[in-house]
């Protein structure tokens, strides 16, 4: 899909771009913006290093398994079909603290896991289960608690208060999970009426 | 809504101390781990790199051509209907498809129209407080084989939905 939407762009600017008489643009915008892409990359690496540097000490110090831990309740709440002390609790728990903390490297793997063991509670083997499906929501929609790559791209970009949105992106991430949990539920209840 | 704003203040002081001394008190060699995580943020830059440079010429020229103004213009009814400045709703678009496009879309945005523009912070809340759907739905199932996705995405959608009104809606209310 990335390869029709880059060609679409790079094809579709430079004729418009010689339709509106503008090629001399478009030809400074080509070699500014290779340029742009590296000062923005240089820009990001401060931020970036600080924020891996601090979450791996959090790593390191079990924050992730004590944050997980109060997790707990919350997660049966969510996940009503998975087992009590099944293992896909803990996989779920654990990729969703790796997501709030925005520990990508480590979330994924996670994640990964907890779709193992919930394919493990799965019977009809090639059709996503509701834990599944409220599993990926929450993936998709997690609120993290610094948005690190945002204020970087902010801060590389001369921003006065790069942190300044955190707040407004806490309330836009719990609205969209709260929406995206309801809907799941919701769904989930139409479909059973519909399998009966 | 100054709640807001000074939880923006304080969240970055305030993970740094429970970080540190949760460390200090498990007796984790701080620094050290410091410095090898750190360098995972090296490497995590280094490899979007070459998308991003793919990427912002593409932008670049979509934007200098004029074509970027036009799409803007040919949205803009829409974007009335919900409130949402133009200029964003190319991101609001890419966003689900392309972590690295969306990346190079915001740099994109935040130059042009200044981070701490209105628009800049919409922009900024608007990445912050989403993601991309598409891909996680792709690896997430084709890990384990599975098919029928059900009302997986239409849910993921929603949310996501959600997270463009309220982005807008909370910027105006705060940054005004």
């Amino acid at each position: 899909m990335l390869n029709y939407i880059w060609i679409g762009m790079l094809i579709g600017g430079i004729i418009t771009g010689i339709i509106n008489g503008r090629i001399d643009e478009v030809t400074k915008a080509i070699m500014t913006s290779s340029q742009n892409a590296i000062e923005l990359s240089i820009g990001l690496l401060g931020v970036m290093c600080l924020w891996t540097g601090l979450m791996g000490i959090a790593e390191k110090s079990g924050i992730i398994k004590g944050i997980a831990k109060i997790l707990r309740p919350v997660i049966k709440l969510l996940f009503p079909d998975v087992p009590k002390d099944h293992p896909a609790t803990g996989a779920i728990v654990m990729n969703l603290v790796a997501n709030f903390l925005g520990l990508g490297n480590a979330a994924t793997p996670l994640g990964l896991k907890a779709m193992n063991e919930l394919q493990k509670l799965n019977k009809k083997k090639d059709t996503a289960t509701d834990s599944m499906s409220t599993f990926l929501v929450l993936n998709t929609s997690c609120i993290q608690f610094i948005p690190a790559t945002i204020i970087a791209v902010r801060s590389a970009t001369g921003s006065q208060n790069p942190t300044e949105v955190i707040g407004t992106i806490w309330i836009a991430t719990i609205c969209a999970t709260t929406a995206g949990v309801i809907a799941a539920k919701l769904f989930s209840l139409a479909y059973a009426k519909k399998a009966c | 809504m100054d709640i807001v704003k000074s939880l923006s203040s304080y969240a970055i002081p305030a993970i740094f101390l429970v970080v540190l001394s949760v460390g200090l008190y498990r007796g984790v060699k701080v620094y050290d781990v410091f410095i090898e995580g750190a360098k995972e943020g090296i490497t995590t830059v280094v490899k979007i790199i070459p998308p991003l440079v793919g990427l912002i010429v593409a932008i670049g020229v979509f934007r200098a051509s004029g074509a970027l103004d036009l799409l803007i213009y040919a949205v803009r009814p829409v974007t009335k209907i919900f409130n949402i400045p133009s200029e964003t709703l190319p991101l609001v678009f890419m966003r689900p498809i392309s972590g690295s496009a969306s990346l190079a879309l915001v740099s994109d945005i935040l130059k042009e129209h200044g981070p701490d523009s209105f628009i800049g912070r919409v922009t900024s809340t608007l990445m912050g407080s989403t993601e991309t759907i598409f891909y996680t739905l792709a690896v997430y199932f084709g890990a384990v084989g599975i098919k029928k996705v059900r009302y997986t995405l239409a849910a993921a959608l929603i949310a996501d939905f959600i997270s463009v009104i309220v982005s807008v809606w909370i910027c105006r209310i705060v940054f005004s």
